[in-house]
């Protein structure tokens, strides 16, 4: 008895709730500040915490915009799309997603996009059908040939060269050393010789076995680009035992908290890597111009992102950032705090 | 019993202490959220917790025996890239499912064989299998995902009945509710299963089959639990072998939530269904209004320590006012009976 009183209870309750909220009106409300939703792999996350505080710098330099910051606790595609379908339900504008899962996002960002919804993916893409533009931290090209002109600048464009590389058949590796070697046969770098592509196969220790490797095969070696986070820290531990600090010269995509010490001990110059308060500042512009009509979701479109200047889109709708950020001596350590 | 006490004890009852929190949590989100009561939000929220409330259901029957079974999570991932496989092999939409439903009733097995043969408690055998079977799914998946499933395949996990709003897997889950409910207070099955969380040897002496029941109970978690692969695979397309990551604990925080005594023998269908739609709607309405992930996480395990410690309150609660009234000269058995 008592259970049939709960269970009519229950029931009463939630048509009630269906009935009244049928009677209401559909859509956000009408308003001019626009609501765009940045949602992340998982929260607690510096790198994303980093993106977060672009964003919100980019919502501040254009005033009209209210920056959500959201993120599932577990990096899971079925998190975000719970955060999705809340997103949608609250009636926000724009939503730019870094994705835990290329493909299971695209159902919900499709009805996302059904309810007029911009949705742009950045860092970690979204598949094609779920969003306009996608936003790269930055291309094959970009990173070959500045990780070049790091080392050329480095050995002022004279001397052998080395790189040091993660797997041999990792395909985004080999697509930049394509275009390191590619860029070495501009007349700038004449004087500069590519003597050997070693591969520490991302193991620090393989790594820092190749590097004493290269100084034994090469004694007038003057530089090494690893355009690896594993490669360029054991790379550069290798440099400071055997005491080549100055003689050896060393860049590469490396992570700031752990290549800060070795920056400011000047056993590297500089390294690069992909900026996450960039990432989220561009994801901000490029959400708002698209809601404002500014611009069209087209290749060869121009997008104005503030102080970053101008970021083309490309064949599929992707937008390239630039070259990787540059740290050196003089702002590793803050961004060694973030990851 | 008089009016009046049936009354003490109906206010003191756990559901209805469930109830008053599922209008409460109604009242606060949409105070909070002009987007919380609208028809088509109260709809489409419930696609993102009807795998987990699905899988509450035989849970709930684990644990009114006096087992649990943590590994149901590992076993949605481990059935879904079985699923997947099939369908890297070409195999059609049914097979697919069928694939998906064997692999969970096979881990479910698994864990019956483990636990009854060689006597481990079901706690223990489960976090290891959980490990086992998520383990699997990481071994043959590694890093990446299965994707490609056919558009077909979407018409379950995100569909709607007919022409109607109404969410399919919603459907799915009022239609086993009331199975799962008939079965639990309608039937003599559900009165042993009553008897032996009470007590298996007293159970075991009368001469119930308490080791077979036990049995088809993990094997049925199981094959549930691949049947929430399916909708989760159907709703997201893709098969990673991170998906449903710590699923388990909350497929337990809302049976535990609903009254169910996590030590067996006690426990209702009523208090599992509004422990459902209190914690869906209460993580739905905290991220309308965009509350951290982690907070929600902090807020729905306060409510579970709560479920734990409460009714054990209300219970000598209600018996005190009960001997307050003098309406009984003391406890009776009648406070600790079954839902039978």
């Amino acid at each position: 008895m008592v259970r049939k009183i709960f269970a009519t209870g229950l029931v009463l309750l939630m048509s009630a709730a269906m009935v009244f909220a049928a009677g209401r009106a559909e859509g956000p409300a009408d308003d001019d500040t626009l609501r765009i939703g940045l949602l992340v792999k998982s929260l607690g996350n510096s790198f994303f915490e980093a993106a977060r505080d672009g964003a919100m710098e980019a919502a501040a330099e254009l005033g009209d915009v209210e920056v959500i910051y959201q993120g599932p606790s577990t990096p899971t595609a079925e998190g975000q799309i719970e955060i999705i379908d809340s997103l949608i339900a609250q009636g926000v504008h724009g939503i730019a997603i870094s994705s835990n899962d290329e493909n299971a996002l695209v159902p919900a960002a499709q009805r996302a996009q059904r309810a007029g919804i911009e949705v742009i993916s950045f860092d970690s893409a979204v598949a094609a059908d779920g969003r306009s533009i996608h936003l790269a931290p930055s291309d094959d090209e970009l990173i070959g040939r500045s990780q070049v002109q790091a080392i050329a600048e480095m050995i002022d464009y004279e001397g052998q060269i080395a790189i040091l590389s993660a797997s041999s058949t990792a395909t985004n590796q080999n697509a930049w050393i394509e275009w390191m070697r590619t860029a070495l046969e501009d007349p700038e770098y004449a004087n500069m010789e590519l003597v050997d592509v070693v591969y520490g196969d991302d193991l620090s220790d393989q790594s820092y076995r190749e590097a004493v490797g290269l100084f034994n095969s090469y004694p007038n070696l003057r530089g090494i680009i690893s355009p690896t986070t594993v490669g360029v820290a054991a790379t550069a531990r290798a440099i400071q035992d055997e005491g080549l600090v100055g003689q050896v010269e060393l860049t590469g995509l490396g992570l700031p908290s752990e290549m800060s010490q070795y920056v400011q001990d000047g056993v590297s110059q500089n390294v690069a890597l992909w900026n996450p308060i960039d990432l989220g500042y561009a994801a901000i512009y490029i959400t708002y111009h698209l809601l404002r009509g500014n611009v069209e979701a087209e290749a060869g479109a121009v997008i104005p992102a503030g102080r970053i200047g101008d970021i083309r889109v490309g064949e599929g709708l992707v937008a390239v950032l630039g070259e990787p950020f540059v740290f050196d001596a003089s702002n590793i350590a803050e961004f060694a705090d973030i990851y | 019993m008089s009016v009046s006490q049936r009354l003490v004890k109906t206010f003191v009852r756990w559901e209805a202490v469930l109830v008053v929190l599922l209008v409460g949590v109604f009242i606060l989100n949409t105070s909070l959220s002009p987007f919380f009561l609208r028809r088509v939000n109260l709809l489409n929220a419930t696609y993102n917790f009807m795998e987990r409330a699905i899988m509450a259901l035989p849970m709930m029957l684990i644990i009114i025996v006096g087992e649990i079974d943590i590994s149901v999570a590992g076993t949605i991932a481990l059935s879904s890239t079985m699923m997947g496989l099939a369908m890297q092999a070409g195999a059609s939409i049914p097979v697919m499912v069928m694939v998906a439903l064997g692999t969970g009733l096979l881990a479910g097995m698994l864990n019956a064989v483990i636990v009854l043969r060689f006597r481990v408690p079901s706690i223990a055998v489960t976090i290891g299998t959980m490990s086992l079977y998520r383990g699997i799914a990481y071994v043959i998946l590694g890093n990446q995902a299965i994707t490609g499933y056919p558009r077909e395949l979407a018409a379950v996990g995100q569909g709607v009945v007919g022409n109607t709003m109404f969410p399919v897997p919603l459907a799915i889950f009022i239609v086993l509710a009331v199975v799962f409910g008939v079965v639990l207070h309608r039937s003599r099955l559900g009165r042993c299963f009553y008897a032996i969380g009470n007590n298996a040897t007293a159970a075991r002496f009368s001469g119930l089959p308490v080791d077979r029941y036990k049995a088809a109970l993990f094997s049925l978690n199981g094959l549930v639990a691949g049947f929430a692969a399916v909708l989760l695979t159907s709703r997201i397309l893709s098969t990673r072998p991170n998906i449903a990551t710590a699923w388990e604990l909350e497929v337990v925080t809302l049976v535990v939530l609903g009254g169910v005594a996590i030590t067996g023998g006690k426990g209702s269908i009523y208090g599992v269904l509004l422990s459902v739609f209190t914690i869906g709607y209460l993580r739905f309405g905290l991220s309308l209004i965009n509350v951290p992930s982690q907070v929600i996480g902090i807020i729905t395990g306060l409510l579970l320590v709560g479920a734990i410690i409460l009714p054990g309150l209300f219970e000598k609660l209600s018996n005190r006012m009960i001997i307050d009234r003098q309406l009984i000269p003391e406890i009776d058995s009648e406070a600790t009976a079954t839902d039978a």
